[in-house]
């Protein structure tokens, strides 16, 4: 079975201008979200209480917050965890809260936040009686802004990790179009994530690390392809060669893509809520960085001015002999 | 005949061998059980056995097994529930004393013949098994303020000891900074010096200013002497901790020490956070100094009433009678310098006691003291500090709350050192109450949960289900996807994934992953993302056979071209896997392990596992087309 006409020679690089200009276009946007809409941290990130909650019938949200203001819960965060019987419950810790208030809403000590979360359950017990606590967590602040800065670090190290990598393997314009195109991928996943606010926990970090894993592989399939190509044909026209290097692979990325979206499409409907959002930003980043393998990575490849000489086996015995037609 | 050397088949087949029985524990899952142990020679035998069949038939509580296994008993149960239950039937039914200790455990149910050559199944995280999480972190100041205030008090003695006329002895505020030592004349600061030096090797000893008579010596502790006293101080409460754990009966406990400064404590099945807190989380030390008076004497009393204390002492009440009692300033030894601490009973009197060791250093010191000192009473101080966190100005200020109360003020009977005993002590009950709190108590620095997570058994459980339900359900839709799209060559890369999973699971039983949701995640991606490499050969295969090539030579072609964009690939990719192991031991670590694992395992199941299937079918045969 195939689904792809392997004749085809669609010419992505001839509308590269507006391939170039329309992922320019959303990494400032993604940007953009990022600095005003910001990213939903979840506890992990900006420390507080959280509580998850089982009810014994279907309720919702407006119902349990509706309850935890009455018992005087100031701006509880409350999500549904996949299905209308379980609760989470998030109450952060707030820079401008009062002494009296951080006893309800952000208090920051372990003994405080036992407390906190008792409150909570029997709040919640008040209105409705069975609600059993599943689990709770409390975080620092201090642990949060750790993790942020070693998210960054580990990220930072990825990105330059597989520069160099590629830097050996192929040559520094394949580096510099993977990087370039990895730097896109993170923020346009982000980007989303900050427009559909979706909480922003510590699996999520680890999707993003991952999609940066996931989507440099596309691209490294692509690059490889142009290698190969650069090498065994005799007439090396730049666009051509990558057009057809697209082209040549194009079954393949998307192939795997639809495999690799397929499991995660699995995890995300039945993982459970521990793993929703994992799976939500890897099919994110997984269609982010189908889209860039194809209209993105080439097209600056390209730009850089990639030729055939810069990848031919270096022959040091007779450089005279290479340089003949 | 293929291409495919014989000896490739040997290993594809000793690796599906090797990853079927490595894998195999984990069909096993371990069951809840009660574990009781016996402690102090008590007997552990058929007896036992019969006593708490007997206290579970009582109760109408059922069990699935019910033997002794070495040292300990094991009783198995149905699910979590019963098995809380029924531990409290057992503790009830061995009695309160200390013979026996009984924990909540989960007892294996992998064949004898598969522990036998180490196969074991994956331990679960705590998210998958309920339980409690603590972070906690270490105050790394308090260690150096005791480590210069003991060397102040060490340096005040030694300079009586050496007849050396001294002002004073003070810390200089300035934390890390050392101690300042006022002497009277330039003869006495140099005799001060070159003794304090050659005492204690690991101060700097430094002239300071000198005005008058004044004549100012500076001694700071090294800066790789204070880094190791920091470094000790963790490694000191981690093993504290442990022992105030293991007092709890948890099973396999997880204590380790994280980054610089902080503390894991995993403590899996327990139900009750709270419980495990006011154990762990007692950030409690203890302090042996000089009493004065006994508790609730008339001079004690009058320093209550008046708040006039005098100036060497301070004012303490007694646990329990909140009697007043005045204890001398001077710090004898401190609780990181008590090794060891038991309870039993005085052969002469009968009344109970507490044998306490020291260490060696707090041994000197003790002999020292009550050499002087017979007759003379002597106060353990529990000193508890808790936080009080508040949010100023957008930043968080920590300001430490500390409750001291004295725990036991005896009469000093004779000289002693590294062994001596506490009498005097009420009951039984309450000398091995003290033992464990002076044993537990020795923290070397106080601790802080900086993060704390609680999460229940049912809910563990059900992220088991839900992982376990979208592994296979990821797993059979690439199966057939693939079996549809490559038909022959997708069903030869689909037994190749099965195989992936069962040696990635085998690999991480093998060296003891601990299995979390994160982890189960990073499976289901693994399984998603090996199945590109078997599409990048039947891609190859493809165009090869469109460009002519014969089925052989297409084979052939397809694996080789497509291993170095394989190779490249997956590099790249372990480069990403490899940075998020370096992430803490959170559920990103838990993920970037498996990640990793998966990818290796992938690279050998795609390519050489589904080539040596490929040879086995394709290999004599005159072939006019391939099924790809």
């Amino acid at each position: 079975m195939e689904i792809f006409n392997h004749n085809a020679n669609v010419n992505f690089l001839g509308i590269r201008k507006y391939t170039i200009g329309l992922a320019a276009l959303l990494m400032i946007a993604s940007v953009g979200l990022i600095f005003t809409k910001g990213l939903n941290y979840a506890l992990d990130f900006t420390g507080g209480i959280s509580v998850e909650v089982s009810y014994p019938q279907p309720t919702d949200v407006g119902q349990v917050r509706a309850a935890l203001q009455k018992h005087g819960f100031e701006n509880p965060l409350v999500q549904s965890l996949g299905g209308s019987r379980q609760m989470s419950i998030r109450l952060q810790a707030k820079e401008d809260t009062a002494d009296a208030a951080a006893d309800k809403t952000g208090a920051t000590s372990s003994a405080a936040a036992d407390k906190v979360a008792n409150d909570v359950l029997a709040a919640l017990k008040a209105e409705t009686p069975g609600v059993t606590m599943t689990s709770h967590s409390f975080v620092t602040s201090a642990v949060g802004d750790e993790v942020k800065s070693d998210g960054s670090v580990a990220a930072i190290f990825v990105i330059i990790g597989i520069g160099l990598y590629l830097w050996m393997r192929f040559e520094r314009r394949f580096a510099i179009a993977a990087l370039v195109t990895e730097v896109h991928d993170v923020l346009v996943t982000l980007g989303v994530i900050a427009l559909v606010q979706r909480e922003f926990d510590l699996t999520v970090l680890a999707s993003v690390l991952a999609v940066i894993g996931y989507s440099i592989n596309d691209k490294v399939v692509v690059f490889d392809r142009i290698r190969e190509l650069f090498r065994s044909a005799r007439k090396a026209e730049p666009e051509e060669i990558l057009n057809r290097s697209i082209n040549t692979t194009l079954s393949r990325t998307i192939i795997t893509s639809l495999f690799t979206g397929i499991t995660m499409a699995a995890l995300y409907f039945i993982g459970g809520p521990a793993v929703e959002g994992f799976a939500v930003t890897m099919l994110i980043g997984i269609v982010v960085g189908t889209l860039s393998s194809i209209f993105v990575a080439s097209p600056i490849l390209l730009w850089l001015g990639v030729s055939k000489k810069d990848l031919m086996p270096v022959t040091k015995e007779n450089p005279e002999l290479a340089r003949r037609p | 005949m293929s291409d495919f050397p014989r000896w490739k088949y040997a290993l594809v087949a000793l690796a599906l061998v090797f990853g079927i029985i490595y894998a195999l524990p984990n069909a096993f899952p371990p069951v809840p059980a009660v574990q009781v142990q016996a402690n102090h020679g008590a007997p552990l035998d058929a007896s036992v056995q019969q006593k708490v069949a007997d206290a579970l038939a009582a109760q109408k509580i059922a069990y699935t097994g019910l033997a002794i296994d070495g040292d300990h008993l094991v009783a198995n149960f149905s699910n979590a529930d019963v098995q809380a239950k029924a531990s409290d039937v057992i503790k009830a039914a061995l009695g309160d004393n200390n013979n026996y200790t009984v924990a909540l455990n989960l007892a294996p149910t992998v064949p004898a013949w598969l522990r036998a050559i180490h196969a074991k199944s994956m331990p679960l995280g705590l998210d998958l098994q309920g339980g409690v999480h603590f972070l906690m972190a270490v105050d790394q100041n308090s260690v150096i303020d005791q480590q210069e205030e003991r060397y102040a008090d060490d340096i005040r003695s030694l300079l009586r000891q050496k007849n050396i006329r001294y002002e004073s002895v003070t810390r200089v505020k300035g934390r890390g900074d050392g101690i300042n030592i006022a002497l009277r004349s330039d003869a006495d600061r140099n005799a001060a010096a070159s003794d304090i030096a050659s005492e204690y090797p690991d101060l700097n000893v430094n002239n300071g200013d000198s005005s008058g008579d004044r004549f100012m010596l500076n001694a700071a502790v090294k800066p790789q002497k204070l880094q190791e006293i920091a470094l000790g101080a963790i490694k000191q409460n981690v093993s504290t901790l442990r022992n105030r754990v293991n007092a709890l009966g948890v099973s396999e406990p997880v204590i380790q020490q994280q980054g610089e400064n902080q503390i894991v404590v995993e403590l899996a099945g327990m139900q009750n956070p709270a419980e495990a807190k006011k154990v762990i989380g007692a950030v409690a030390t203890l302090e042996y100094h000089p009493g004065i008076g006994y508790p609730g004497d008339p001079q004690a009393v009058d320093a209550a009433k008046t708040g006039n204390v005098p100036p060497n002492a301070r004012l303490y009440y007694m646990r329990g009678t909140h009697q007043p009692v005045l204890v001398a300033k001077q710090l004898i030894v401190s609780g990181d310098q008590l090794a060891n601490a038991t309870s039993g009973t005085d052969p002469q009197s009968g009344t109970p006691t507490v044998n306490v060791t020291l260490t060696a250093a707090g041994a000197k010191r003790m002999l020292d003291f009550t050499t002087n000192n017979v007759g003379k009473p002597m106060a353990v101080v529990y000193v508890e500090t808790t936080y009080d966190t508040k949010t100023v100005d957008g930043k968080e200020v920590r300001t430490p709350r500390v409750t001291e109360e004295v725990i036991s003020d005896a009469r000093i009977d004779g000289v002693f050192g590294k062994n001596f005993q506490t009498t005097g002590l009420g009951s039984p009950k309450e000398a091995s109450e003290l033992a464990l709190l002076l044993k537990g108590g020795s923290l070397a620095a106080p601790v802080d949960i900086v993060s704390e997570s609680a999460l229940s058994p049912s809910l563990g459980q059900d992220n088991i289900n839900k992982g376990f339900k979208a592994v296979m359900l990821g797993l059979a839709l690439v199966l057939l996807a693939a079996a549809i799209y490559y038909k022959l060559f997708g069903l030869v890369a689909d037994i190749a994934l099965f195989f992936n999973l069962v040696i990635l699971v085998a690999v991480m039983s093998l060296i003891g992953v601990t299995l979390t949701m994160p982890g189960i995640a990073g499976i289901v991606l693994t399984l998603g993302m090996a199945i590109d490499a078997n599409v990048l050969i039947c891609e190859r295969i493809r165009e090869e056979l469109r460009n002519g090539s014969t089925p052989h030579a297409s084979i052939r072609a397809g694996y080789e071209k497509a291993w170095a964009t394989i190779l490249d690939a997956n590099v790249t990719h372990l480069i990403a896997a490899l940075a998020l192991t370096t992430m803490g031991s959170g559920p990103i670590r838990g993920f970037g392990v498996t990640l990793l694992i998966g990818i290796l395992t992938s690279m050998f199941t795609s390519v050489t596992v589904t080539h040596a299937i490929t040879a086995l079918i394709h290999g004599n045969r005159k072939l006019k087309t391939l099924s790809v």
